[in-house]
């Protein structure tokens, strides 16, 4: 199993009072609450617990990018990742992802991928998403044009990374009469592409694609709702005609790990609860603008996980009991880790170690019991499901 | 008067449903986003005196969704090849909303079938300053609240559950609405410069009291239109023709008369 330590950098000083006074922490939340004296110390603590995991041995670390919350403040994950390119060695570095239909012109994000690709010599991991439906709120971008762009967008990304330059790209929304990327990519044919999501089934249907192969991120959900979408991807895998490997399937997960599972239940209870009732809130028109999903998948997702995700199950032992939550002392944690792998098959494990309100020394405690006591565990796990099937 | 039957025709390759009743004058109802799914009582007053047509608009209702629907310029050829295909004459054209926009758009590209012009609270132009709501980022009941004045009638419609043939044609309404009005939001930067290309008598209807589109927008309008005038009509929001259906169906009719 490969172990990376994902990052959301929320904004956790957000004033919990928030969660009454208004009804999102997306699109409308005022910025007067952004204190940028508090912003600067969150930012340089979150560098420091990534830049600590790529010495405490993570195959990985995640950046992610989010706009205009107190979810997260990266909006450019490539300021994050460049950052982290000179000041780590070994780690990859996942760009999870870059929201390709909200950029005016994709190659810009060619050409920034590519540069952290040569910088950090080939430790670059590509991560393509649509954006979520809030920021088509906040970017005014036509959500009913999402998926068109975000397909257009990557064949146009491909072809500058993959195709001796100059070529030409003629699509409907990108039109570029000169292709020809200085750099190219360091690695090849390019990094690898990986595709989070929230359960799409167009996105499963894209990602599982022959051509591409891309491995698929189930990004937090019930684990019954991961095992579900990850054996979905199998099984369009293999009605595509091929089977799929466990490499192509990854989860992300917050995962808090203490001396003990009663005291990491008693540490962590305030600040998971934070992430879900403080962080994660906003309206279904936010979540849902019109043609962001096609209308069958847009009944999934209601289905599988709006019910879970945004309404119901904020309280930790619920969230621990639907495996949203993975915590307790190192054997509870490494167990379920365990069990988790067994049943649904993943190769790539993204640990939020840090969520919500969760402040720095208690993420820094919970980064080294994780990578000294259960990350040892996990690590030699190998392919299950691909040899079982 | 029982609502007429839908019909169809083919535009472009995109089965457009319509309907068509009365006898008179030929009006043609240019629906906004919520539809025209309904056989609204305004269209039945209307219908006593006129040759009513509505279309639903491709990507609406009935109608189907064609792969060209990507921006209102689409709904504007729409309109003109509507037109044509019914063969309808001296067209006394009434647009609400997004419908109005659809009207003066395809207007601009030169409509020489239309007769007059109605506008009703219509979308399409921004008045600079001028605050405009964001039906986006309401939900089903802010709708109501926010579209109507009179807010005893809104509580009304939100009581009213809907059934889930109507939540799927608001959703497919809503895409439809979103693909062409999402951005620029509710209109067309371009469209203010030739809005004088319309020389046919216009007049604006617009709710004294539209929290959507408020009047400033209509008196943008009225400003670019050569010889257009601009009619408020007060207590009363985006929807005039279900708000105050009695002033509004005798404004379109006696304008209709007039010309």
């Amino acid at each position: 199993m490969q172990v990376f330590f994902f990052h959301l950098m929320p904004y956790a000083a957000l004033d919990p009072a928030t969660e009454t006074t208004h009804d999102s922490a997306w699109v409308t939340l005022p910025n007067s609450y952004f204190d940028p004296a508090i912003g600067a110390d969150l930012y340089n603590n979150y560098m420091d617990q990534l830049e600590a995991a790529d010495a405490l041995g993570f195959d990985g670390i995640g950046v992610n990018e989010h706009h205009q919350t107190a979810y997260g403040i990266m909006p450019s994950p490539i300021v994050v990742a460049s950052a982290l390119a000179r000041r780590t060695k070994n780690a990859k570095i996942a760009i999870l992802g870059s929201a390709l239909p909200l950029r005016n012109h994709p190659l810009t994000l060619a050409e920034e991928h590519a540069m952290i690709d040569v910088i950090t010599r080939g430790r670059l991991i590509t991560g393509m998403v649509r954006g979520i439906g809030a920021e088509y709120h906040s970017f005014g971008r036509n959500p009913t044009e999402s998926h068109d762009r975000f397909h257009e967008a990557h064949d146009l990304i491909i072809q500058a990374w993959t195709q001796p330059g100059p070529t030409s790209f003629e699509g409907k929304y990108y039109d570029v009469r000169y292709v020809n990327l200085w750099p190219k990519p360091y690695q090849k044919p390019h990094p690898p592409i990986w595709i989070p999501s929230q359960g799409s089934r167009e996105t499963i249907d894209w990602a599982a694609h022959p051509d591409r192969r891309y491995t698929y991120l189930q990004t937090f959900s019930p684990a019954a709702a991961v095992a579900k979408y990850l054996a979905l991807y199998r099984e369009v895998a293999g009605g595509y005609g091929y089977e799929a490997t466990d490499d192509q399937l990854g989860w992300a997960v917050p995962v808090y790990v203490g001396a003990d599972d009663e005291s990491a239940r008693r540490e962590a209870k305030p600040h998971i609860e934070a992430f879900r009732r403080r962080f994660l809130r906003m309206t279904n028109e936010m979540l849902l603008p019109p043609g962001y999903t096609s209308l069958a998948s847009m009944r999934g997702i209601f289905a599988a996980k709006r019910q879970a995700i945004l309404s119901d199950g904020n309280d930790m032992d619920g969230l621990i009991a639907s495996g949203m939550f993975i915590c307790g002392g190192p054997e509870t944690v490494a167990a379920a880790l365990t069990r988790h792998h067994e049943t649904m098959g993943f190769r790539q494990l993204l640990v939020m170690l840090q969520f919500g309100t969760l402040p720095h020394n208690m993420t820094m405690a919970n980064l080294e019991r994780f990578a000294k006591q259960v990350m040892p565990k996990l690590k030699p796990l190998s392919e299950t499901r691909a040899t079982a099937a | 008067m029982a609502s007429p039957e839908p019909a169809s025709v083919p535009i472009n390759g995109c089965d457009v449903a319509y309907r068509r009743a009365g006898s008179g004058p030929t009006l043609l109802y240019l629906h906004g986003a919520g539809g025209a799914y309904d056989w609204a009582p305004f269209l039945a007053r209307l219908a006593e005196t006129h040759d009513v047509v509505v279309p639903e608009h491709p990507g609406f209702g009935r109608s189907g969704t064609p792969a060209w629907l990507d921006g209102i310029e689409d709904l504007a050829y729409y309109v003109l090849e509507f037109a044509d295909a019914l063969d309808l004459r001296d067209v006394h054209v009434v647009g609400s909303s997004l419908g109005g926009w659809i009207a003066m758009e395809a207007a601009v590209r030169g409509f020489p079938r239309m007769r007059s012009l109605t506008l009703s609270c219509s979308a399409g132009v921004r008045a600079r300053g001028v605050a405009t709501g964001d039906p986006f980022l309401w939900n089903r009941a802010q709708q109501f609240r926010a579209v109507l004045h009179d807010q005893a009638m809104a509580e009304a419609a939100i009581a009213r559950e809907p059934t889930p043939e109507q939540i799927e044609i608001e959703l497919k309404n809503r895409y439809a609405f979103a693909r062409v009005a999402w951005e620029p939001r509710l209109h067309n930067p371009n469209l203010k410069k030739w809005l004088h290309r319309i020389r046919v008598p216009t007049q604006l209807l617009w709710g004294a009291n539209d929290r959507l589109l408020p009047v400033g927008h209509g008196e943008e309008i009225a400003r670019l239109i050569p010889g257009a005038v601009l009619r408020t009509i007060p207590d009363c929001g985006h929807l005039p023709q279900i708000e105050k259906a009695e002033a509004w169906v005798a404004a379109v009719a006696g304008f209709i008369a007039e010309h």
